[in-house]
C-alpha cells in the first residue's frame, strides 16, 4: 500500500492583509441589502410596504410606501350628501367606525348649526359608544402587538373581550365593524332594552381583566426586554411630525382633545395617561404600548359615569330629522376629535346645497405612520415589527 | 390670541404678504402670499407670541371659480403646564391660507418648518397638482421638479381631486368601463 502524503490544508486567511486580521471588526465583510418588508406581512398590520436599506442585522434606512388601498374617499364626499356619506368614513379606521361616525356628524353639525339641537341622550348614547370603540379598538392594538412580537395568548384574550363589545353593537345597531349609528342629527336608533344593565355588566367583568393583561404581557419580562427603550420618539419630534393619540402621549406629552372645551367630555371625571419611562427611556414603545392598557381604563370610568347620566333622558328625540336633508352652508369648517388613533380630522366646504364641495379626512395613522422614517434609522431589523406595531397603524385610514 | 390678533401681528410684520382674511366663518384663517409663505411659516413657529409648533393638517382646495389652488395649513400652538402634574394647554389655533393660480400651482414647501408637512405636501400633490417647491423628496417629472407622489402610483396621470380631472379609460391594460359598457361618469 502506498504512503498517503496528506497535502496541507489552504490557509483561509490566505487572502487577507495582515491589517484586516488585526481588526476583528473585519472578520464578517458585510454589504448593504434592500430588503422589502410588507404590502403581504404580518406585522405591518395592512398592506404597509416598508423598504429597508439593511446592513447585515442593521436598518440603516426605511422608507414606507402607501397607497394599496386608496379609494380616494374624498373625491367620493364631492358627489354624494353628507348623510350619504357616513358609511364610507366606516371604511376608513374600521377598527373605530363609531369614532370615524362621530367625527364627520360632528363636523357636519358645527358647519350647519344643527349641533345645538341634538338632545342631551343622543350625545350621551355617542360618548358610551364612541368609548366602547375606543376599548375594542385598543384590545386588537393590544392583542396584535403581543402577536407581533411572538407572544400568540394575549391575542386570543383580547379578542375575548372584544367579542362582548361587538355583540353590544349589534344589539343596537345590526352591525358588528361598519356602524354608521352614529349619524348626522344623533344616532340612527335608540337603545335597546337592558341595554345599560348589559353595559354595566360587562365593565364589570372587563376591569378585572385588564389587570390580567398586565400580569400576561405587560410586565412579562421577554415582553419588555423587546419593547423597552425600542424606537424611542423625542417630545420634540412628537410635536414637530404633530403625531397624536397614544404616540403622542407616549412621548410624555398628556395632550387629549378630549379635555378641551367643546368636546362633550367637559364635565367626565378621568385621566390623561401619558408615557412616563416606567421600564425605559420616555417615548419607547413600551410606553406607548402602556398608555393604550391605560386608557381603557379611562374609558371605563367615562362609560359609567354616561350611563349613570343617561336616567332621566329616556323618550328624548335621539334622531334629528334635519340630518337626513342637511344642506351646507356656503363656509367651511375644519373639526377634529380625539379617535382611538389619534386626532381625526374633517375639513368640509360647504356651497349651499346638499352635496359640498370639498370633504377632506386627516387620519390619524397617515401622520402617525410618517415618523417610521425618522424612528426606524439604525434600529435592528427584528425591532421593525415592535415599532411599526406600537404606531398602530390602520392602513384603510392611512390610504383612505 | 385671536385670530383677528394674530393677524394683525403678521400685517405689522409682513405688511403687502399678508393678503385678505376671513373671520365670520366657522374656520377663520389669514391669506399669506406664497413668495413669503416658508418666512412667514418661520416666524409663526419661533416668535414667542405666536409659537406654533403643531401643523394638524394641510388641506388642498380646487376654487374653479376664482380659477386658484388652495392649500390651507391649520395651526395649533400646544405648550406644558407651568406646573408639572397638569396637561397640556392649547395656546391658540389659526389657519393659514396660501392661493396660487390654476396655471402655474406653485407653492414653496414648509417640510424643514414643520416636518408634519412633508407626506401632507406629497398628499395635496399628489391629488390636487400643487407644487410644493424644495420639497425634500422630490423626483423630476416631464414637466419638472415635483413631490413624490404617495398614494397614487409613480405614472399616474392627473390629479384626481381637480374639479375637471377626467377619470382614465385603462390603467396598464385594466379597462375602468363598467359592466354595462359604460364609462365611469365624469365628476
Amino acid at each position: 500500500m502506498a504512503d498517503v502524503v496528506l497535502e496541507a490544508l489552504p490557509d483561509i486567511n490566505a487572502d487577507l492583509s495582515a491589517e484586516m486580521l488585526a481588526d476583528p471588526q473585519q472578520d464578517f465583510p458585510t454589504e448593504e441589502m434592500l430588503v422589502n418588508m410588507g404590502p403581504q406581512h404580518p406585522a405591518t398590520h395592512g398592506v404597509l410596504r416598508v423598504v429597508l436599506r439593511t446592513d447585515g442585522e442593521m436598518v440603516l434606512e426605511a422608507v414606507p410606501h402607501l397607497g394599496y388601498l386608496h379609494r380616494c374617499a374624498e373625491k367620493i364626499g364631492e358627489t354624494l350628501a353628507p348623510y350619504q356619506y357616513i358609511p364610507y368614513t366606516d371604511r376608513m379606521d374600521y377598527l373605530a367606525g363609531m369614532n370615524n361616525n362621530l367625527a364627520f356628524a360632528e363636523a357636519c353639525e358645527k358647519l350647519s348649526g344643527l349641533e345645538a339641537e341634538i338632545s342631551q341622550r343622543a350625545k350621551l348614547i355617542r360618548i358610551i359608544f364612541a368609548e366602547l370603540n375606543r376599548i375594542a379598538s385598543h384590545l386588537v392594538a393590544f392583542g396584535t402587538y403581543g402577536l407581533d412580537l411572538g407572544a400568540f395568548t394575549p391575542f386570543l384574550y383580547a379578542f375575548r373581550e372584544r367579542e362582548y363589545i361587538l355583540d353590544l353593537f349589534e344589539s343596537t345597531c345590526g352591525a358588528r365593524l361598519t356602524y354608521s349609528y352614529i349619524t348626522i342629527g344623533g344616532v340612527t336608533d335608540d337603545l335597546p332594552d337592558k341595554f345599560v344593565d348589559v353595559t354595566r355588566e360587562f365593565l364589570d367583568y372587563f376591569e378585572p381583566k385588564v389587570i390580567e393583561y398586565n400580569n400576561l404581557l405587560t410586565h412579562n419580562h421577554i415582553f419588555v426586554k423587546r419593547t423597552a427603550n425600542v424606537g424611542v420618539i423625542t417630545k420634540k419630534d412628537a410635536i414637530d411630525y404633530a403625531l397624536t393619540g397614544p404616540v403622542l402621549r407616549g412621548s410624555g406629552i398628556q395632550w387629549d382633545l378630549r379635555k378641551l372645551p367643546g368636546s362633550g367630555y367637559e364635565d367626565f371625571d378621568f385621566e390623561i395617561p401619558f408615557g412616563r419611562g416606567e421600564k425605559g427611556a420616555v417615548g419607547d414603545c413600551w410606553d406607548r404600548y402602556y398608555v393604550r392598557i391605560c386608557e381603557m381604563q379611562e374609558s371605563v370610568k367615562i362609560i359609567r359615569q354616561a350611563l349613570d347620566r343617561l336616567a332621566g333622558t329616556e323618550g328624548q328625540e335621539v334622531t334629528h330629522k334635519k340630518g337626513k336633508t342637511l344642506k351646507l352652508p356656503a363656509d367651511e369648517i375644519y373639526h377634529e376629535i380625539e379617535n382611538p388613533r389619534g386626532q381625526l380630522g374633517f375639513m368640509i366646504r360647504g356651497n349651499g346645497s346638499v352635496i359640498p364641495d370639498r370633504v377632506k379626512a386627516r387620519g390619524p395613522s397617515f401622520c402617525n405612520l410618517s415618523v417610521t422614517e425618522r424612528v426606524c434609522s439604525g434600529v435592528l431589523l427584528g425591532d421593525m415589527a415592535a415599532i411599526i406595531g406600537s404606531i398602530d397603524v390602520v392602513m384603510g385610514e392611512v390610504d383612505r | 390670541m385671536a385670530p383677528e390678533e394674530i393677524t394683525e401681528l403678521l400685517k405689522k410684520e409682513f405688511g403687502e404678504f399678508i393678503v385678505g382674511s376671513k373671520f365670520d366663518t366657522a374656520h377663520p384663517r389669514v391669506g399669506v402670499r406664497a413668495d413669503a409663505w416658508p418666512e412667514v411659516a418661520r416666524f409663526l413657529r419661533d416668535d414667542s407670541r405666536t409659537g406654533f409648533n403643531m401643523l394638524r393638517c394641510v388641506t388642498a382646495l380646487d376654487l374653479l371659480e376664482d380659477d386658484t389652488l388652495c392649500a390651507e395649513y391649520d395651526l395649533h400652538a400646544i405648550r406644558a403646564p407651568k406646573s408639572g402634574a397638569a396637561p397640556y394647554e392649547l395656546i391658540h389655533g389659526i389657519c393659514i391660507e396660501v392661493s396660487v393660480p390654476r396655471n402655474n400651482p406653485r407653492i414653496p414647501s414648509v417640510a424643514d418648518v414643520w416636518r408634519a408637512a412633508d407626506w401632507h405636501e406629497r398628499e395635496a400633490y399628489d391629488l390636487m397638482g400643487i407644487i410644493f417647491e424644495n420639497h425634500p423628496d422630490s423626483m423630476i417629472g416631464p414637466n419638472g421638479k415635483h413631490p413624490r407622489r404617495i398614494l397614487c402610483p409613480d405614472d399616474w396621470v392627473g390629479h384626481p381631486l381637480r374639479k375637471d380631472y377626467l377619470f382614465p379609460m385603462e390603467y396598464h391594460g385594466i379597462p375602468a368601463v363598467t359592466e354595462m359598457g359604460q364609462t365611469r361618469p365624469v365628476h
